[in-house]
């Protein structure tokens, strides 16, 4: 493996069916009395979140907690990055302190490769603007792979903004590198102008993708699209391309339905879909602790192995 | 004041300087006897002043074999700078950069802070280059005041002052109001100006980074699309068409940019336009890391641009190079991609560049870069009328002694560090260009010489 992950392309089939393999290991532990591993003892996990993801930053402390990990929680409020310190400068501090792993969550695109260049620990990409969230992508493949059994040969439909989003680059990449087919569903204002050469399918019309989906996974519709005439109304949205009841009824018996929140109840996804048994929108969550443990600790402990 | 018309008087007691064997824009090798400030005599290698024996007591002479000698290069487009943020570059060291890179003239761009904008901001800037001595500086002026876009500046007040400017810009920022864009345009027929219009609609580029298409796609970075620049393009071309007007279109980067302008100019409208060295040779592969010294604007293109702009250029659609030569500090670089600034180094590069993209491709020869670079470029500025900065002449007797010797056959890597621009944003860092720059005359006095600052 790579000693970063700043992108779902950074890993080989290999690389990734180790991460979900672990994960799947972990997973175990999360039903014993003690919850916890010793094997990341000693060394440091920075969160360095200049976003707001409540979420995504419980989710990494928990894991790196779990194996035992020095956690430090690095947001952008009130830290000096509000004075202005520059990324390289926040770097350089870290280095400084000793971090063997910084997870970052970035608003704008690219940061991870950025500190990847100043930093000597593993860079993991928590999220970095419209660009990746590679271990999202991870959760969201562990998720499908417990539920329906395989990855190979699965259809998955992204449905929404894929033009803003991280999430689905990542599931792009790592679902093909998985051999699973990925089929984008947006209007074309959302869609990237060269998402033709993407290695995926792409629809503007929701309700002939689902019957032939395996997983359909939808996206977060961002509140400042709402008003930067990408689609007409809200309401026209969600008519056309939200998750109601009546879609879910297209969709075949056995498929499930993913959504990596926060999620816009009534906008891109119904209320009764979000809450229905085909719904693993919690269990997204949960698993989402064992897939970071497992990028921990594939990134951390190997390379102490190795040394 | 100073009556600056005629000769310059430093440049009147300079020493006389014989320059042996140079080829002639890559032609036959001859002999330039530089006195006066002038070509004093142009001539064959064998009949030349030297064998004449007419070498004037005093005269310094430099063994040219080998190098090829073009009239001085003439930048439509630089940022020096100054005033306003001289941690970027200064007159002093963006005419160093210049020279070094074999130019003797070049104009400096308006948004500067203060912008140049009135009388006095571009008369100080134009005396700042005077008083640097490197290479001619003309001033660019700013169309709006304050490049905001709203109103004309006082571009009569400019055109009159001593600074004579005849090119205005708001370049970094487009004049997108189609009203305000006639008027300029009008106005500036009185005294001859042409407007420098950076082509991009703003509404398509909000917060634009990179080429959209495949990289921007891909690396989740919001996109500056072709059309965002096309459609200014054509827009402009068909104002200037109808009020009789001379447009000049900055960096042009697209291949459909390259198609409209050579629509307008077969209508016989005055249109000309520049491309940058960097759009000649880089394309948007290279933002694949994120590195903002890779981040310009316009941004970096594909392939299939580079090819139509190197075709454009040497069809003489696009009529010359301009460096769009834009230093950063090293502060506003080293950062995440989205809020670095746009920008890359230039002038000491711009010569090399040209000769990998342009010349070892077989698409222009030595005179057809001496025609770009210096010839025309000289005429869109309107340095090729009267007056002491005169430029883009030819290498004959009585022309003014502005040229560059140039060594086609040195090959090195480029190395920022070694630059004497004030800043170091160079995106050839790193890349081994031909050529080297060996010497470079301003009006007969040498200003580099063996490669280093003569003065």
């Amino acid at each position: 493996m790579n000693r970063h992950l700043i992108s779902a392309a950074d890993l080989s089939r290999d690389d990734a069916l180790l991460i979900l393999d672990t994960a799947e290991e972990l997973a175990q532990m999360a039903d014993r009395p003690i919850r916890k591993l010793p094997t990341l003892r000693g060394r440091t996990v920075v969160n360095l979140f200049y976003e707001d993801s409540t979420r995504t930053r419980i989710s990494f402390e928990a894991a790196a907690k779990r194996l035992s990990a020095d956690v430090i929680n690095f947001s952008a409020k009130g830290s000096s990055v509000a004075k202005g310190e520059s990324l390289k400068d926040t770097a350089l501090t870290l280095e400084a302190m000793g971090a063997d792993a910084v997870v970052i969550r970035h608003s704008a695109s690219g940061a991870p490769h950025r500190l990847a260049g100043w930093v000597r620990g593993s860079v993991v990409n928590a999220g970095d603007g419209a660009h990746e969230h590679p271990t999202q992508a991870l959760l969201d493949a562990f998720t499908m792979r417990r539920r329906l059994g395989r990855l190979e040969g699965l259809r998955v439909a992204i449905v929404g903004d894929v033009l803003h989003s991280r999430v689905a680059r990542s599931n792009v990449r790592l679902l093909r590198t998985l051999g699973a087919e990925v089929m984008l569903v947006a209007p074309p204002t959302l869609l990237p102008v060269a998402v033709g050469g993407w290695p995926c399918e792409v629809s503007y019309d929701l309700d002939a993708a689902l019957p032939k989906a395996d997983v359909v996974m939808m996206l977060r519709v961002q509140q400042e699209r709402m008003n930067a005439a990408y689609f007409p109304t809200v309401r026209e949205y969600s008519r056309r391309y939200g998750l109601d009841s009546r879609r879910m009824a297209l969709l075949p018996e056995h498929a499930i339905v993913m959504h990596p929140g926060p999620m816009n109840r009534g906008v891109e996804i119904a209320a009764d879909v979000a809450d229905s048994v085909r719904s693993t929108i919690v269990e997204q969550v949960s698993n989402g602790v064992s897939v970071r443990m497992a990028v921990l600790y594939l990134l951390l402990g190997g390379s102490e192995a190795q040394r | 004041m100073t009556d600056w018309s005629g000769p310059w008087p430093a440049e009147q007691d300079q020493p006389p300087w014989l320059i042996r064997g140079a080829r002639l824009l890559g032609g036959a090798a001859a002999d330039l006897l530089l006195a006066g400030g002038l070509i004093a005599e142009a001539g064959s290698a064998a009949a030349g002043p030297a064998a004449a024996g007419s070498l004037p007591a005093g005269a310094q002479v430099l063994d040219a074999t080998g190098l090829i000698a073009l009239p001085g290069l003439v930048d439509l487009h630089t940022h020096l700078r100054e005033p306003g943020r001289e941690d970027a570059e200064t007159v002093e060291t963006g005419t160093a950069a210049a020279a070094l890179g074999g130019f003797t003239a070049v104009h400096a761009m308006a948004n500067t802070d203060p912008v140049a904008d009135t009388a006095g901001v571009v008369e100080q800037i134009w005396r700042l280059g005077r008083r640097a001595g490197r290479c001619d500086v003309r001033p660019v002026g700013a169309v709006t005041t304050g490049l905001a876009g709203s109103r004309l500046a006082e571009l009569g007040a400019m055109a009159d002052s001593a600074a004579r400017v005849r090119v205005f810009s708001d370049d970094g920022r487009c004049v997108s109001d189609a009203v305000l864009m006639r008027r300029a345009l009008e106005y500036v027929k009185a005294f001859d100006g042409v407007i420098a219009q950076h082509a991009q609609e703003p509404r398509l580029t909000d917060g634009a980074q990179v080429n959209e298409g495949e990289m921007s796609g891909r690396l989740g970075l919001a996109g500056w699309p072709a059309v965002a620049e096309e459609a200014i393009i054509a827009r402009d071309c068909l104002l200037a068409a109808h009020v009789g007007s001379a447009l000049h279109v900055c960096h042009v980067s697209t291949a459909g940019s390259v198609e409209i302008i050579r629509w307008a100019k077969s209508k016989g409208w005055r249109v000309t336009a520049e491309v940058t060295p960097h759009h000649l040779l880089l394309t948007d592969d290279l933002v694949a890391d994120y590195d903002p010294v890779y981040k310009v604007n316009p941004p970096l293109r594909t392939a299939a641009d580079v090819a139509a702009l190197r075709a454009g250029l040497a069809d003489g659609t696009i009529d010359c190079v301009a460096t769009d030569h834009a230093p950063h500090p090293v502060e506003a670089k080293e950062t995440e991609w989205q809020v670095a600034a746009f920008g890359m180094t230039g002038l000491e590069t711009a010569l090399r560049a040209v000769q990998e993209a342009m010349v070892e491709t077989g698409l222009l020869d030595w005179a057809g870069v001496a025609d770009r670079m210096s010839v025309r470029p000289a005429v869109i500025g309107r340095l090729d009328g009267v007056g002491a900065e005169l430029h883009g002449c030819p290498l004959v007797t009585g022309s003014p002694a502005n040229l560059v010797l140039y060594d086609p056959a040195a090959r090195d890597v480029v190395d920022p560090a070694a630059h004497a621009s004030r800043s170091r944003n160079s995106p050839f860092a790193g890349m081994t260009l031909p050529g080297r720059v060996v010497a470079t005359f301003l009006r007969g006095t040498p200003t580099v010489l063996n490669g280093k600052l003569a003065r």
